[in-house]
């Protein structure tokens, strides 16, 4: 196990430099840092002065990738590249773009609880609606109630996800003005600000996971110890919960476990349309400002909450299947 | 005169029309293919919802033959062409796309949806003035609305019926000379459901789509059927021309993922060893990171691009357009990881085979055995999640206008729909009919996409067809029957 999670962690690290490598390539040499300085400095009076003390300011000032002012090692470590990657992988993100949002690294922590927040019970409560929902088709497999549960699920996932969110929030909001439009508080009223956003993107993607999971668990309820149980003379209820969805655990972490992180960043819609200062809304108004190194660290977060979770997956199929063991 | 344009998007759309012409051609020939196709067409879900896509299509092809007139010729001057670049689309919606009103108004109203001071008989009064375009040919509105508008209704509506009774004849002619049945006989059984391929579900659709298509179409001369938009341009005309953004990003943006996913996860799964590991590590990268935020990032690069390149662009359309095939390039240069998984996959399974051994056996390169052997194998995957992914990109075209990395601004497109809706609906009295318009316009092709997917999945994944929920059926094996005597 330990062995496991050692190269796993190694092989971690290998594919956050490639994160980091190609989200280098992608904006800094596409978009030089002059560049950079002058969409930021703004305005008719950009002189080469003002571009060298900005890039100055957040260390731009050096070759990108290779040095040749330096001498040996320095060749490598005195360039923007090299700097930047040391940056992010201690964690120190640096300054925004812009002048005015500051520190992202402080945002970023900051930011990470209400994501969090939000983003736990957003992704606890699509698996247990999707999931009861699957079982509920599947106690009543081969009926009109399976067909319409189906049907249901190819309606619902055939909306996208905004006419959820902004009919959502008019009908409960605006209309019978149950919860607030949006905002952010702490204490009991977290519970009044969460409710909606929560409840609306179980809603959302309980089309597409309901499905997903109801034939995942039908190609269990085929298995040879699915009859067996039945023969056995139990309840289908228990044949369902005790057998049927242990088995299929493992397939439902694989593909719940997937979108781990897209709750994080998925949350993005939600986080900006109710207002929830998170990681989303900060993103969304990183690309609304076009600040680069906001939006450049986001991409750098993402990515290790990615392999976080795919590794959590990883030990969390340990827990299901006692039989698969990490070596 | 005019001069036409082909824009990159179109260039591509044709290309792919002109690539389905072929593949149905090879499918002809092809026995197997073939019988997969029709396994398709017998799912009443997919039939009805192709006469969907078709319509939709036929309106995203018409938009994209585009082009610029010539302009009327001053003295002197060497020829100049509009800097307004139109499709075929817009010629044939004139009527909406010119008459533009001031700001909001309700569907099929005759006047504006806000109210002005005006000033009657020396009193400062707030009434809604008449619409410049919208109902202008009636000269007591009050009285006249309802029936102008049933009228023309009624008329449009009445022309579909019969378009759509037409149709069902040729349907059952064709029934009829097939299974040399009477004309009865043919007839009933296509109403019953009982023929070969349910013709039934397509002839509803269409009936549904030419009825309310025609009551829409002879409204559309003189009312706004979908309303106006804050700047006055007709809703109905932004939906229509969303669709084809719709299909553009749907289409492209998976075909630009199979050349990279095709060949990496086949060379992957087929040589193993360092190649597999490289091509593991680059796809395992590309997906760690989360993918809406590389997109973002890649649009942002794209935006930078094209402000720095200004000039290399005749007119707007040129450069929106330029943006909306990046766009397309890039989700589908972010999104090939999955299905180079599914592909690598399938390849390290067949591997394994004895065809494939034999070949190895015969001493055929191992290029040959993957060109040859594997990809003709994992063809239909391509196929099934180039279908799939159709449907989930028009979804997610939506959600990155929302975010701000979607198509330009200035084309029409659902997402930017949906988004100048969403500031309508807090609007007090709700501004509902744009999002509605979007609503209901992006579900239909979406819904059709889904379920024409779906049909393709189960006819050529026969692991597919064990997931469909089965009703018990009552007349199964006396359809059979009918049909056949």
């Amino acid at each position: 196990m330990l062995n496991y999670l050692v190269r796993r962690l190694f092989y971690a690290v290998l594919v956050l430099a490639g994160v980091n490598f190609a989200t280098f390539v992608l904006f800094f040499t596409v978009n030089t840092p002059d560049d950079m300085a002058r969409l930021n400095i703004g305005g008719k009076r950009v002189t080469q002065e003002l571009i060298d003390n900005w890039k100055a300011q957040r260390g731009y000032d050096k070759p990108l990738y290779w040095n040749d002012a330096r001498e040996g090692a320095e060749k490598l470590t005195e360039t923007i590249f090299w700097e930047r990657s040391v940056s992010l992988f201690s964690l120190e993100f640096g300054r925004a773009d812009s002048e005015a949002a500051g520190d992202i690294g402080y945002e970023v922590a900051r930011r990470m609880r209400v994501s969090i927040q939000l983003a736990l019970p957003i992704f606890v409560m699509q698996i247990l609606a999707s999931v009861s929902f699957a079982l509920l088709l599947l106690l009543f497999r081969n009926t009109r109630l399976d067909l319409a549960g189906v049907v249901l699920c190819v309606v619902l996932l055939s909306i996208s996800s905004l006419f959820y969110i902004i009919v959502g929030q008019f009908a409960f909001a605006r209309v019978m003005r149950l919860v607030p439009i949006s905002g952010f508080g702490a204490g009991l009223d977290l519970l009044r600000f969460l409710i909606l956003p929560v409840l609306l993107s179980a809603l959302a993607r309980l089309g597409v996971e309901a499905r997903l999971y109801r034939a995942m668990l039908l190609e269990e309820t085929g298995k040879d110890y699915v009859r067996t149980a039945r023969a056995k003379g139990l309840a289908e209820t228990r044949v369902l919960s005790r057998h049927v969805l242990r088995n299929a655990l493992i397939p439902i972490i694989t593909s719940a476990g997937g979108y781990l992180p897209f709750v994080f960043m998925g949350s993005l819609l939600f986080e900006s349309f109710f207002g929830i200062p998170g990681l989303g809304a900060y993103t969304i108004e990183a690309i609304s400002k076009q600040d680069f190194a906001i939006v450049r660290t986001m991409v750098f977060v993402g990515a290790c909450l990615y392999v976080a979770a795919y590794t959590l997956i990883d030990v969390a199929y340990t827990w299901v299947d006692p039989r698969v063991r990490l070596a | 005169m005019l001069k036409l344009v082909l824009l990159w998007t179109d260039a591509a759309i044709w290309l792919l029309v002109f690539a389905v012409a072929v593949y149905a051609f090879a499918v002809r020939r092809q026995p197997t293919l073939a019988a997969s196709w029709r396994r398709v067409f017998r799912d009443a879900p997919a039939m009805a919802s192709s006469v969907v896509l078709l319509a939709c299509l036929a309106v995203a092809l018409l938009d994209s033959i585009h082009f610029r007139a010539l302009l009327p010729a001053t003295e002197g001057a060497a020829a100049a062409y509009d800097t307004r670049t139109k499709s075929a689309l817009d010629l044939a919606l004139a009527p909406l796309a010119e008459s533009r009103e001031t700001t909001y108004s309700r569907p099929l109203a005759f006047v504006s949806f806000t109210k002005e001071s005006v000033e009657i008989d020396g009193r400062t009064e707030r009434i809604a003035p008449r619409l410049t375009f919208a109902g202008s040919h009636l000269s007591d509105p009050a009285k006249q609305w309802a029936g102008d508008v049933a009228r023309r209704a009624a008329k449009g509506g009445g022309l579909g019926a019969v378009a759509s009774v037409l149709l069902a004849l040729l349907a059952v002619l064709r029934v009829a000379r097939q299974g040399q049945l009477r004309f009865s006989d043919a007839a009933r059984a296509v109403w019953r459901g009982e023929t070969e391929l349910p013709w039934r579900a397509p002839l509803v659709t269409a009936a549904i789509l030419l009825v309310l298509g025609g009551a829409t179409a002879s409204l559309s001369g003189w009312y706004h059927p979908f309303g106006t938009d804050v700047t006055g341009n007709d809703v109905l005309y932004q939906s229509l021309k969303s669709i084809r953004t719709a299909f553009v990003i749907g289409s492209l943006a998976t075909l630009v993922t199979l050349p990279l996913a095709v060949s990496l996860g086949i060379l992957g799964g087929y040589l193993r060893g360092r190649v597999d590991a490289a091509v593991q590590y680059l796809y395992t990268t590309l997906s760690s990171i989360p993918n809406i935020l590389l997109i973002a990032a890649c649009v942002l690069m794209v935006q930078v691009f094209l402000d720095k390149n200004e000039d290399l662009f005749e007119t707007g359309l040129e450069r929106a357009d330029l943006k909306l095939f990046l766009l397309c390039v890039v989700l589908g240069l972010t999104g090939w990881s999955g299905l180079c998984r599914l592909l690598r996959g399938e390849t390290l399974k067949l591997r394994e085979l004895e065809f494939v051994q034999a070949a190895q056996a015969f001493g055929v390169s191992a290029t040959r055995i993957m060109v040859r052997h594997i990809f003709p194998n994992v063809a239909h995957l391509m196929l099934i999640v180039l279908v799939l992914e159709f449907s989930a990109l028009i979804l997610y075209e939506a959600v990155l206008s929302y975010v701000g990395v979607g198509v330009d601004p200035s084309m029409n497109s659902f997402g930017g729909m949906i988004n100048l809706g969403r500031s309508e609906m807090s609007r007090d009295p709700v501004v509902w009919w744009s999002l509605t318009s979007a609503f209901v316009f992006m579900f239909s092709l979406v819904l059709a996409a889904n379920l024409f997917a779906d049909g393709v999945r189960d006819a050529f994944d026969p692991r597919a067809r064990a997931f469909r929920p089965r009703v018990p059926q009552r007349k199964l094996a006396a359809a059979a029957g009918a049909a056949q005597s």
